[in-house]
Formats: C-alpha cells, structure tokens, sequence
C-alpha cells in the first residue's frame, strides 16, 4: 500500500515529474531505436539486418530484410514519439512538475489529483500508441503529420494512432491548466512577475501553447476519425481514384463516397497545432539552459526583460505562421506574403534570446560542469538548426528544400543537440535536489563529448544531402536515383553515428541509476544557486518547505557587489546581506 | 559559393538561377551570423573561464555592438524579404509565360507514377473525368470528346522541347505526391481535388529525373520520372512517333 | 498527509482569482478552440463547397427552437442554484439544480428523437436517375414504402417503390453529405460535453452536496465552475443552432 501511495498514485508534484521523466526517456530511448532500426535500411538499402532482423517476424521484415510498409510505420512513429511521448513530457511534464513548484516556492501543484489524473492519461496514451505496432496492418505509416488522403485511408494503426492522440491531448490540456493555475496563484509572497526565474516563464509560454494550440489538432482528429470511422470526407475530395477504384466508404456507409471535403483542411489544422507545437518543445529548454548558464557563470542573465517579452512574442507569434509548412499547397500571393512576413519575425525574438545567452558569458567566470557543458553546447547546436530556418521560412528558397533531408537537418539540430541536450542538461543539473546525490562528472563528460560528436555526425550531413535533392522519408535513403549516387555514401557514416551514440547513452543510463544509490552525498545547494528550489532540503518533503519562503530579490544574483558570498539566494532577507557587507 | 558547399547539383533552367541566387545571400547570411556568434562563443568561454577570471563581474558586455548586429540582421531579413522573396513569388505563382508559346502537359499523379498528358496535335486536352477511369483508360479520358482524339498519354515519360517555356499543371488521383525536378527548380504538391499550374523553362537538353517529395504510400520512394529536354525537332519526331501509337485517350507506356 | 494549497477557497488578494475558477476559465479557452476548429472547418468546407442544403431540408427548425429554449432554461436555473446557495438556501439549491439537471436530460432526449429521425430517412436515387428524400414508413425484400418530405408545401403522399426501381438508398447518415457529417459531428461533440456536465451537475446534486454540511464556501465554488461549463455549453449550442438549423 505505502509503496503504491509514493511511487505509483502519487499525487506530489514530485513524484509525478520523476514519473514523466522515466516515462518520457523510455519513450526516448524506445523512439531513437525505431531510427536506429531505420538507419540501418537508410545505410544498407535491401541488405538483411544482422543477429536481430529475424525477431520482427514475416510481415515487417522478411528474411531481415525491411519491408517499405514497416519502414514508414517507424518513421511515422519515431517522429510521433520524439515528440508527444518523449521530448513534451519530460521537458514540461517531467521539469515542469518537478522544478515549477519549488521555484515559485509552492507547496505543490494547485491541483494535485488533477496532475495525478494528466500523467496517467499520457500513460494511457503512450500504451495506445504502443500497442499500435501489433494491430493488423502494424502502426500508423502516414507520416507525423498524418496528411489526408493517405491517412484516411490507411490500415488500422492510423484509427489508433487518433484514440491515442485524443489521450495525450486531453493530458496535455489538463497539465497546461494546472501549471498555469500554479504559476498564477501559488507563487510564495514576494515572488514577483519580475522576480520570476526565467525557466518559469518559459513554462508559463508553454502551458499557454499546449492549452491553446493542441484543441484544434483534436478537433481534426475527430474529423480524420469520422472519416475513416462513420464514411464522412471531410478531407476527400470528390472522386479519388485509388490504385484503379473508386473510393468507398469504409463502414456502414454507402457504396460511393460523397466527397467534397478538403485534404487542405487537414494540414491547415494539423499545423495550427504543430508550429506552436515546436515552440512547446523548445521554450522549456531554453529555460533550463538559463537556469544553468546564469548558474555557472555566476552572473546575472543578460536582459532579463527582454528574455521574457521575447519568450511572449515568440509565444505569440506561433500561431500565426503555421501555413509555413505548405508553401507547396498551392499558395497565393498574399498567404505567403503573410506567412513569410510572420516566419521572418518570429526568428528576431528567438534570436534575442539566443544573443541574451551567448552575451551573459561575457564577463562570468565559467564552470565547466556536465550540465553547463550539455547548456553550452546547446547554443551553436540550437542556433544552427535556427538559422537554417532561415533558409526554408522564405517561399521561393523552400521551393527548393522543401520536404528534403535538409529539413530534417534543420529541425534535428533544434531537437535533438538542441532539446535533447538541455534535457541533459537538467537532468544533471536537478538530479541533486531530487535525490540528494551527485552524478558522476567523469562518466558525464564521456557522455557529452560522445554524444555531441555523433550528434554532428549524424545530422550535418542532412544538409548536404537536402541541398543535393534528397527527399525525406525514402525508404532506401535515395538509392533508386541518379541524383542522389554521390551522397548515398554519408547515410553509412550518418547511420554509425546513430550506433555510436547509442552506446554512448549507456554511459548515462549506468550514471542515472548508479548515481541514484551511490552518487556522492551533497548539500541542499550544491550548485550554490539562488533560485527557490535550492532553499528546502534535497530531496524536499512533502509539502516541499519546512516554512513558507519569502522572496526578496530577483532569480540571479549572481556576483553582486559588495557581498561576501557570489550568490545571493532569492529567499535570503536583506538585513543578512547589509550584515555581510559590513562585517 | 556556400550552394556548392553544400552540393546544391547545376541548375537546367532559366528561372532556376534567381533561387540559386536567392539561397545562396541566404545562406551567406546564416554562415556570417553562426560563425560570427561562434567566435564570441568560443572567445568567451576561453577568456572567462573560472580558473582564469575567477571572479564574476556583474555588469557584462558594454558595447551596444550588438544591439547594431541585431538591427542590421532585421534589416538584411526585410531586404531579403522584400527585394527577392516577395517577387520570386509573385514570379513563380502569377507571372505564367502566355501558353502559345509554351509547351502546356497535365501531370497527374498516382500510387506509384506519373501520368503524363499532351493535347496533342490541336493543343487541347481531351475531356477527363475520373468517373471514367479504368485500367485501360487511367485518366478517364472522355472518348467521345473531338479534342481528345489526339491527345498522348505516358507514363513517367515527360518530353519538352528546349528553351521553351513548360507549363505544368499538377493534380493527382488518390493522396497527396509532390511533383519535384530538382534540376529545373521546380516542384509543386500534386492535391487531388485540384489542379496548380507551375512553370519552368528548361535551357539544356538532357535527360532528368523526376521526384516525388511528399509520402505518398509504400512505393513513394520509387516513384521516379523522367524529364527529357530535347530539341524541338526531336521533340516533334517523338510526338510525332507517340501520337501515332495510340490515340483518344488511348495510352502509349513506354 | 495531505498539503494545504494556496487560494484553493479563498481569493488570491493580487489576482482576484481563487484556483480552481482560473483553472475552470483556461478549461474554456481551450474548448473554444476546439469548437473553434470545428467551426472553422465549417466554413472552410461550407465556403468552397459547390452548392449547401438548407438546414430546414433536413432539421425540424420548432423542434430545435423548443431544444434551444430548454438549454437557455436550464442556464437559468443553475445560475438560480448558484444563487440560492450563495444566499445560504440549500433547499432552493437542491430544487433548481433538479431542474437543471431534468432540463438538461430533456435536451438530450429531444436531441436522440432527432438523431433517430434521421436514420429513418433515405435519399432515394430512383432508376431515371431523380432523387427522393423522405421517411420510410415500412420496407421489405422487395418494395419500399416512403413518405417524401413536403418541399414548398406539396402534397404529402406516401409512396410505394419497388425495388428494381431504386438504384441507391442512402440513409441520412454522417456519410450522407458534408452537412450531414458536420452536424453530427458538431452537435455530437456538444452532446458528449452537455452529458459530461449532467454528470457533473448529478453528482453535486447528489453525493457531492454532502460537502454543503463541512465546507460551504468550497462547495458553492464547486457549483460556480460547473455552472460556468454549464453555460459555455450552452453557449456552444447558441452557435450551432443557427448555423446548423437556420443558415
Ligand atoms: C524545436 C523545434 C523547432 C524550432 C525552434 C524551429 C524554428 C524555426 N523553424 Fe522549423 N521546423 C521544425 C522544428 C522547429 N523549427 C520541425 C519539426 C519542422 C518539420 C516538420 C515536418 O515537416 O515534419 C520544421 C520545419 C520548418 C519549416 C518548413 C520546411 C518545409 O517543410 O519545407 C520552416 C519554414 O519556414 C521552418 C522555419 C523555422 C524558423 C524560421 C525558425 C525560427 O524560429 C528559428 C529562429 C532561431 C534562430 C534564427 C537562431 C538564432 C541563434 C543565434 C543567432 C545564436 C547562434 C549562437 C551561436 C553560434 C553560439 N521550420
Ligand atoms: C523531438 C523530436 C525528435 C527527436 C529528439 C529526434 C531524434 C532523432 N531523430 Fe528524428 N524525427 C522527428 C523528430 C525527432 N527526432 C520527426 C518529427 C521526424 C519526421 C517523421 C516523419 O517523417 O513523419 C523525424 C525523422 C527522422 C529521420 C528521417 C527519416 C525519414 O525521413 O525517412 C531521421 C533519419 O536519420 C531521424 C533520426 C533521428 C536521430 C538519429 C535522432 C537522435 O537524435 C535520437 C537521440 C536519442 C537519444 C540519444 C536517446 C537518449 C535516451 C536515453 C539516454 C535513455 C535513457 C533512459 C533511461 C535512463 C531509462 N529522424
Ligand atoms: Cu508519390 Cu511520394
Ligand atoms: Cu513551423
């Protein structure tokens, strides 16, 4: 009973992030090895995978050999999984749970069962999605993006792929209610907007996308359901022709289809969702690596203000360049002047608070710990992926990358050495306060410099082979074209990297769980760091402080002057610091 | 310069050079501003790391240098904007070479090919509609209708004459593919339900390969075409040649 | 060992809000933006569709007037119970929320006779290739006796049609046109969510009222945010009627 109280029904904040954040990295590393299976077939094109390939069984790859309908099973569900199972719940459910509360200096979440209810309802979703690999016909293989027609009419795994995209949109929603609520009304008294580290307001951003941009996504997915379900066409047009036959209607319906529907609508709504989506998926992470940069610098961030006016214009700003996606539908003079225009401004705020970072080296003095590494190294790798937006956000130029490996390129570098990297950098850096212990530094910085070697590795190439006309999601990686003969050779090199980095990973799940029993023991604050989380004890009680905190300052005072310590913490009363500086 | 880099392969076009053009300032952009930041990256973290500054100071950089960089960058993004992306455009989606003087086909695509359609001799497509398709008439070309006596149909074989002006206009049967000739510069979403129109004007003669770019299915890694640029005399021969294989609507795969 | 969360009843004084209300509130903004994207899809589909039904051709335009005054009613009286509770009237509370609650289980009960109208009515494409709509009276292995709906006041006869004269029946079903799918569509969704607030509204009149006895003020905030969902419901329909109905 006591067991199932702490660990499993939960209703701690604490609890249930540490719950998204196992959850989440096993959808991870369940995801990354979809790819790694893909990669395989990307390098070695119609060759039989090695030890392995026969576990897959006669429909998805016979005799080892990957069939194209698997390959697109994978895709559709690595990149679904990256996503909404994987990168979302850790970096809001899983630091949002945990770090939000302690930071605002809240006892817990503002509805408690509510965020106990969120995280099973993701659970739920995540087996759905799970399960949906054995349904007959396999997985969803339309792609993330699911575009009608094709997803309309695709086997059985795309109906459950819906039911359990209706799962994670309904956690999401109620997660984003609650966080909201919490940042709203639990901050601890002088815990001003202002004095609000910034990693909360990032989630504060977040929340707000997830609550406002994931509807519309469900309401499409009730409609995509309708259509494969009750022979609606809400995205088919009249008349499609299908290898030779008129389209029917699925079920119960009549012998024709009506038609009349628009598979425009589809995209429109899908990426109405997905464009905040990415913000969601990247807001979070620029807040962590705040967190630590200001941390290890031992410096105030530059420009607090602008950090969190440009983290709301970039909010703000994300729902109205969605159309970005579809330069190719078809589009008009004055949809993509519109969208171009909204595309291009949305980069300067993004810009700001890249600049805001990289200038807040100026003038520290620089740890060089595990989690300021992977905070580091995420600033080249984001902003790489950033700028290379650039080239797809205007119209003409896209033309060329669109749907290429270049894009691919572009969004991996913002994810994966992006994303990816600041989750690194937080579980590193918050691992102490929610165990008491320390990770191991040796065994993180092999991680580190493995992982952002291979992640380079991996992705740079994708530039080179999208500029050389390489279209994603080709089951043999471009072999069956000329165009693509002298660039075939890199997938080998990309595809070692992906190996490569997964073993590398091993340095960290070994890390993770040793350093949960045998990490060195530390203090409350080992970072010595100002921000709220750091006043309780590690790991914090239930009700996570002993005494309601009072805040009294900023979230970093970092090096102020005329101060015997190089940090002063937010809930640390005046009196003490004119106290210091006198005697 | 960076386009070559990053293996962007020679452009066949003559609208193709304004996107290489175009790409290329952009990505002069993107270079100049990652490696500017990677120098300060890299100067900062060298010259202020704890073991040789081991006291932070709080006040940071002073220089407004970056508030000028930045200025400049939104200035150069509405120069791009305004200058090239928002005329490239307009070029590409409303100013259509007049189709007299243009080579006119109809692409249409399916899982997993392109069907390819010629007016013909009088220029003029047959009536289709999709009610009629079947496997001998994939496009459902109305038989009954005079234009479509002399119309050619092929499959993946798309011929045009040199230095002339092609207008395509792209639709598809069943989901969504993308019709894409990377060396031309051109590509477009084949939605079924619609038809776009795209242009292109081929300047060297050679044969091409035709991509598809949006997942269309299992085949949609195979759904290779061919787009072959030739003389207008052997472009007549060859039309020539295919009208006499099969007409109204009747189809000529190679 | 439970933890006391701040301004879970009483009003954070610098935002005026006590939590649940605020979390109620975003709750709402959400479900506008999923009818949002329905609604959108609306007039998406409606705008470039070549020709649209009247809603009339297919819906009892009285019928749905008296469902929309039911649903209008029964915001009424849950803002009475509201009300009654905040005067300290638990009775009147418990009188008003019944009522709420018979109006709302009303409303969907109008709402299935409607669905099932429509499963009993076919649009009948006849061997020369003109189009009958109607109800069907009766049908068997070989004729089909339908009652064709009254279009501009026309005599409403019953008539018999054998089969070999039928080519396609179609009942009006979601896969009959794309109004027909957007109005099940619609209005089922807005069902489900009037079924989830009787729910709501059952277990507070119910078992939840007990909280009345201990914690007054709690349970008054209760019924204030499931009378806000109440109302945006209703508000929901208010949208629909006329588009779905009227237009
Ligand atoms: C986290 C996710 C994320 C982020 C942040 C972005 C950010 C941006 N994205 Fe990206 N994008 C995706 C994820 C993301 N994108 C995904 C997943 C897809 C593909 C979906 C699919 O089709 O499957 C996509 C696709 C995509 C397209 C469609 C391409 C196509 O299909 O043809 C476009 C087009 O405009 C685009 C543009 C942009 C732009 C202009 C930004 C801008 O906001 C970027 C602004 C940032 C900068 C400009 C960086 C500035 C930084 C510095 C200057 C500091 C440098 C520092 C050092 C060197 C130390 N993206
Ligand atoms: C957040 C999003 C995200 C992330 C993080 C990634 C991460 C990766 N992606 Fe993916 N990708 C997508 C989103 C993402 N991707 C999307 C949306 C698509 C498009 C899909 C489509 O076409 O529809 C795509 C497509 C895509 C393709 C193109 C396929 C094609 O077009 O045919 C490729 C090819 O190489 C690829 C590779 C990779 C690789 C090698 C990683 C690596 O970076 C993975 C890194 C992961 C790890 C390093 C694992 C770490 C885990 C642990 C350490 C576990 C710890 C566990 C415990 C402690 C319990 N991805
Ligand atoms: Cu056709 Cu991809
Ligand atoms: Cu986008």
């Amino acid at each position: 009973m006591g067991f199932w109280r702490h660990y499993v029904f939960s209703t701690d904040h604490k609890m249930i992030g540490l719950q998204y954040l196992f959850t989440g990295l096993v959808f991870l590393l369940f995801g990354f090895s979809l790819m790694m299976l893909m990669r395989w077939q990307l390098a070695y094109p119609g060759k039989a995978l090695p030890l392995i390939g026969s576990w897959f069984g006669e429909s998805r790859m016979p005799g080892g050999v990957m069939l194209p309908e698997f390959y697109n099973q994978l895709g559709a569900m690595h990149g679904t999984i990256m996503v909404f199972l994987a990168v979302v719940p850790i970096a809001f459910g899983a630091f949002g749970n945990f770090v939000v509360p302690l930071q605002i200096g809240a006892p817990d979440m503002a509805f408690p069962k509510l965020n106990a209810a969120s995280y099973w309802t993701y659970f739920v979703g995540g087996l759905i999605m799970f399960a949906s690999f054995f349904v007959p016909g396999g997985a969803a293989n339309s792609g993330w993006t699911s575009y009608a027609p094709l997803a309309d009419i695709a086997t059985m795994g795309q109906t459950v792929w819906l039911f359990g995209m209706v799962w994670l949109i309904t956690s999401s929603l109620l997660g984003s209610v609650n966080l909201i609520t919490t940042v709203v009304q639990c901050r601890a008294p002088g815990m001003t907007w202002m004095r609000l580290p910034f990693f909360v307001w990032t989630q504060l951003v977040t929340g707000f996308l997830l609550l406002l941009a994931f509807p519309p996504l469900e309401s499409a997915a009730v409609m995509q359901l309708m259509d494969r379900l009750a022979g609606t066409s809400f995205f088919l047009p009249s008349g499609l022709v299908i290898s030779g036959q008129m389209l029917k209607a699925t079920a119960g319906g009549p012998d024709l289809l009506v038609g009349g529907g628009s598979p425009l609508l589809w995209q429109h709504l899908f990426w109405f969702l997905a464009h905040p989506e990415v913000y969601v998926l990247v807001l979070p992470a620029m807040g962590v690596v705040t967190e630590i940069i200001a941390n290890n610098t031992r410096r105030p961030i530059m420009g607090y203000r602008a950090l969190v006016f440009s983290a709301f214009a970039v909010g703000f700003m994300s729902f109205l360049v969605w159309a970005h996606h579809m330069y190719l539908t078809g589009m008009g003079t004055t949809m993509s002047t519109f969208f171009q225009t909204t595309t291009v401004i949305i980069s300067i705020p993004s810009m700001v608070i890249m600049a805001m970072l990289v200038l807040s080296l100026w003038g520290g003095s620089i740890r060089f710990n595990t989690p300021m590494l992977f905070a580091l190294a995420f600033l080249p790798m984001f902003g790489l992926g950033g700028l290379t937006g650039l080239p797809l956000a205007f119209g003409i130029t896209d033309t060329y990358l669109h749907d290429t490996y270049y894009v691919i390129g572009h969004f991996h570098y913002v994810v994966a050495p992006g994303t990816i990297f600041a989750i690194f950098a937080g579980v590193y850096y918050w691992f102490p306060k929610a165990s008491g212990r320390m990770m191991d530094e040796t065994l993180g910085k092999v991680h580190f410099w493995g992982t952002l070697v291979c992640m380079n590795v991996i992705f740079f190439p994708m530039f080179i082979q999208g500029m050389a006309g390489i279209s994603r999601r080709w089951y043999d990686g471009g072999a069956t074209y000329d165009l693509a003969k002298n660039y075939l050779h890199l997938n080998a090199w990309m595809s070692w990297g992906a190996w490569v980095m997964a073993l590398v990973q091993v340095a960290f799940i070994v890390n993770f769980f040793w350093s949960m029993k045998r990490g060195r023991k530390v203090s409350d604050n080992p970072w010595q760091a100002t921000t709220l989380e750091w006043a309780t004890p590690s790991p914090p009680p239930h009700g996570n402080f002993p005494a309601m905190p009072t805040v009294y300052r900023g979230a970093y005072e970092y090096s102020a002057p005329d101060c015997a310590e190089d940090f002063l913490p937010q809930h640390q009363p005046p009196a003490s610091a004119t106290m210091g500086a006198t005697t | 310069m960076i386009n070559h880099w990053l293996g962007l392969p020679p452009n066949a076009s003559a609208q193709g050079p304004e996107l290489d053009h175009m790409l290329e300032l952009v990505h002069w952009l993107v270079v100049a501003l990652f490696i500017g930041w990677l120098l300060f990256f890299f100067y900062s973290i060298f010259r202020f790391r704890s073991s040789r500054h081991p006291k932070a100071s709080p006040s940071g950089v002073h220089s407004h240098f970056y508030s000028y960089s930045e200025v400049a960058v939104v200035v150069m993004e509405a120069v791009l904007l305004l200058v090239f992306a928002f005329p490239l455009w307009a070029k590409r989606v409303n100013q259509f070479p007049p189709s007299q003087d243009a080579t006119v086909v109809r692409v249409i695509a399916e899982q997993f090919a392109w069907n390819i359609h010629y007016g013909g001799a009088d220029g003029v497509f047959g009536r289709a509609e999709l009610k009629l398709v079947s496997s001998a008439n994939p496009l459902g070309i109305d038989t009954k209708d005079p234009h479509a006596k002399d119309d050619v149909i092929t499959l993946n074989q798309m011929h045009v004459p040199v230095s002339k002006p092609v207008i395509v206009y792209v639709s598809s049967k069943d989901v969504i593919h993308s019709f894409k000739v990377p060396l031309m510069r051109v590509m477009q979403d084949a939605i079924p339900g619609t038809v776009v129109p795209v242009w292109f004007t081929p300047t060297q003669c050679g044969s091409y390969e035709i991509v598809c770019a949006q997942l269309c299915g299992l085949g949609h890694y195979r759904m290779r075409g061919f787009l072959v640029v030739q003389s207008q005399q052997d472009y007549d021969a060859w039309m020539k040649q295919q009208a006499s294989r099969g007409t109204g609507g009747a189809t000529s795969y190679e | 060992m439970t933890v006391e969360i701040p301004y879970g009843v009483q009003e954070r004084p610098d935002t005026g809000l006590w939590n649940a209300k605020l979390g109620m509130w975003l709750f709402l903004a959400s479900e506008v933006m999923l009818f949002g994207g329905l609604f959108a899809s609306y007039a998406t589909l409606r705008t470039y569709a070549p020709d649209w039904p009247k809603g009339s051709d297919f819906q009892n335009i009285p019928l749905g007037t008296f469902n929309t005054a039911v649903l209008i009613t029964s915001s009424i009286t849950m803002v009475m119970g509201w009300a009654s509770l905040v005067m300290g009237q638990f009775g009147k509370f418990r009188l008003y929320m019944g009522l709420t609650l018979l109006l709302g289980v009303l409303f969907l009960g109008i709402k299935a006779t409607e669905y099932r109208g429509k499963f009993e009515h076919y649009g009948v494409t006849l061997a020369d290739g003109t189009v009958v709509t109607g109800h069907v009276e009766s049908q068997d292995a070989s004729r089909v006796v339908l009652l064709p709906d009254a279009k501009g006041g026309a005599a409403h006869e019953p008539m018999t049609l054998a089969r070999s004269q039928i080519k396609r029946m179609i009942v009006f079903g979601p896969w009959y046109n794309t109004y027909l799918a957007l109005y099940f569509t619609l209005t089922g969704l807005h069902a489900l969510h009037l079924l989830a607030g009787v729910l709501v509204n059952l277990y507070l009149w119910g078992p939840g009222s007990r909280m009345w006895q201990r914690e007054p003020e709690r349970f008054t905030h209760r019924v204030e945010c499931a009378g806000l969902f109440w109302h945006f419901v209703d508000l929901v329909w208010i949208f629909l009627f006329p588009i779905l109905y009227l237009l």
